[in-house]
């Protein structure tokens, strides 16, 4: 490496014009990738027994790796495919890998459906389905459809997150809290869900109200449970440290207990954006006149297979999205507090 | 916390060393089948302002117990424990406690957790300068903004030391503060704790089960142990270590009352007492 690099110094002092070419080791990274190649490319009068091309390609690779280097003071950040991490953790081939399958599936969909192999009235064309959504798009209903269900969702989850916060923090936090309220909150998570439905629709109708409280409920628990049982297990060697150097009370919470536990009540949302979904389409199928929920029993009822397949696609989609923006989230919260 | 006028930026009023006494301290635990075990029993200690005391024992004999009942992290089940004449309060602020683990908030920086230490009411720029200052002390001040898992654990453990000074304490409670450091860290630790000292000379009280690190640091040495069959340790020996730190490490007068210590501890010394004569030379090579 040593003979080589004080090689391609010396053809270039001698076979380029730019005057700016210094001496020594540090020239081809101040020069950067064109000027190496160039070099090269006078190179193989010389003495060296290498094909050209291969010694270019690596001469520029490391040329054009080496300025970025002090640009990321960490190392440890960086998605892009140009350093030596392994395939699997590539931004890229985690993309593709994750798409592989659900496009396979299609793909075999697509197949079994054109072969004939399943009746259209048991599996749908992907055609059929598109179709379905095209014709529910221009009747205005799809994007009403997903409007409103979203946004039952999102105050439904909203609410339930808050409260299962509060009740996670009181119960976690207080000794007293925990005697008085874990075991009635715990009796009333093991009630199904369903068992809610007739109800919350006899107490508030059939409106949003009875739909946005059921939802409620469903992202009230994992974020209850686990925000209750992280703050309970705080290392009590760290809250002994934070108490020995006069933290009590608010301040103690703020400086120890919060960000101890920061990482994991993200995770509790993650679960509870999924359960809230869960809970809107237990919804939405009991009593409902728009929202994804409804599709599928309205659809269940007039025998719309494509239907059925577009709101479950549809809900696979959506559950999805959301679920990737908490997972933003999270990623930066583990980076921030772990 | 008044800014003195012709204090240069950062140098901190140093709070006076306190003495600190303890009269018949006792400590007793509920035992799981209802009853209580004494671990300490009867402790009579006097640690004068600016001492440094090495409380040395075997393992679980109440040495750590003792050191929170003094930072107010426990309390007695009998006597009392009291600072300046003035008994210690539930987590006292006259004192700061480096623990044997560093206890660093690993999402803060080196720099932040020692904040942690400052006394309440530090104004914002006092208290950066008085971290900037203890980094520095400690040798730290490169690593001001990593976080703990980015630094070693004896890096970690000298940040908990810097922690424990931001308190600006009269007394200073180190409770084995070194023993999870490979032996090398541990004597650099040892000498810095001196250096530490000579420039805040705040009271010491510093458990250990090193005999070395004890004779090596401390003005006097404090035996804690069970007499006879009796339940509870109490206070065995005390020993003044003769000299001025820094003390040599090889020195021949240290060794002696290594032995001494090490059979208080109920250590074999396998020398003088099997007959073989202390004072052999150590050949050199080539023999």
């Amino acid at each position: 490496m040593t003979t080589d690099a004080a090689k391609t110094t010396d053809t270039e002092r001698s076979g380029l014009p730019d005057g700016s070419v210094g001496s020594g080791f540090a020239a081809p990274v101040a020069v950067g990738g064109r000027a190496v190649a160039a070099a090269d490319a006078t190179g193989p009068a010389g003495a060296d027994p290498r094909p050209p091309g291969r010694e270019e390609r690596g001469a520029a690779a490391s040329v054009a790796r080496r300025p970025r280097r002090p640009a990321r003071p960490g190392g440890s950040a960086g998605s892009d495919g140009g350093d030596r991490r392994p395939l699997s953790s590539r931004r890229w081939f985690r993309i593709v890998g994750g798409a592989l399958i659900p496009l396979a599936l299609l793909a075999a969909w697509q197949v079994v459906s054109t072969t004939g192999a399943v009746p259209v009235s048991q599996l749908p064309s992907p055609e059929m389905v598109w179709l379905a959504a095209v014709d529910l798009a221009e009747r205005g209903l799809l994007g009403l459809y997903i409007a409103i269900s979203t946004q039952r969702v999102f105050i439904g989850f909203a609410f339930g997150a808050l409260f299962g916060l509060l009740a996670g923090a009181v119960v976690g936090l207080s000794r007293l809290g925990d005697v008085l309220f874990s075991p009635t909150l715990g009796a009333v998570r093991a009630v199904p869900s369903l068992a809610w439905v007739p109800l919350l629709i006899l107490w508030f109708g059939i409106g949003e109200d009875s739909k946005v409280i059921l939802i409620s409920i469903g992202a009230f628990f994992p974020v209850y449970t686990i925000v209750a049982a992280s703050l309970r297990h705080v290392d009590r060697r760290l809250l002994e440290a934070g108490r020995a150097f006069g933290l009590r009370g608010a301040t103690l919470f703020a400086t120890v207990q919060l960000p101890a536990v920061v990482p994991s009540v993200i995770a509790a949302l993650r679960l509870a954006l999924a359960q809230a979904w869960l809970f809107l389409v237990a919804a939405e199928l009991i009593a409902s006149s728009m929202g994804l929920g409804f599709l599928l029993s309205d659809s269940g009822n007039t025998g719309r297979i494509d239907r059925i397949f577009l709101a479950i696609i549809l809900l696979a989609v959506l559950g999805k999205l959301s679920d990737a923006l908490v997972g933003l989230l999270e990623r930066w919260a583990v980076r921030r507090w772990a | 916390m008044t800014p003195a006028p012709a204090a240069p930026a950062g140098a901190a009023t140093a709070a006076p060393a306190a003495p600190v006494a303890l009269r018949g301290v006792g400590r007793a635990f509920t035992a799981p089948d209802g009853g209580t075990r004494d671990v300490l029993r009867d402790v009579d200690l006097d640690v004068d302002a600016g001492e440094i005391v090495a409380i040395l024992g075997p393992s679980g004999c109440g040495k750590s117990t003792l050191l929170r009942i003094v930072a107010g992290l426990d309390h007695p089940t009998a006597g009392e424990v009291a600072i300046d004449d003035d008994a210690v309060r539930p987590y006292d602020v006259r004192c700061a406690v480096g623990f044997q683990e560093p206890r660093l908030l690993p999402w803060r920086s080196i720099e932040r957790n020692v904040a942690l230490g400052l006394p309440r009411g530090t104004g914002r720029r006092d208290g950066r300068a008085q971290v900037a200052r203890l980094l520095e002390l400690v040798g730290l001040a490169e690593f001001a903004g990593h976080r703990p898992h980015e630094v070693s654990g004896g890096m970690a453990q000298r940040a908990s030391l810097a922690r424990a000074l931001a308190r600006n304490p009269e007394v200073l409670l180190l409770d084995e503060p070194f023993g999870a450091l490979d032996a090398l860290t541990r004597l650099k630790m040892q000498d810095l704790l001196l250096d530490v000292h000579s420039a805040e000379p705040t009271t010491v009280l510093l458990v250990t089960h090193d005999v070395d690190e004890a004779l090596q640091l401390a003005d006097r040495i404090v035996l804690l142990g069970a007499d006879g069959d009796a339940p509870g340790a109490g206070v065995r020996q005390t020993v003044v270590v003769p000299g001025h730190r820094p003390r040599d490490r090889g020195s021949a007068e240290l060794a002696e009352l290594r032995g001494r210590l090490l059979d208080g501890l109920g250590i074999d010394r396998h020398g003088a007492a099997r007959g073989i004569q202390a004072t052999t030379t150590i050949p050199h090579y080539p023999y």
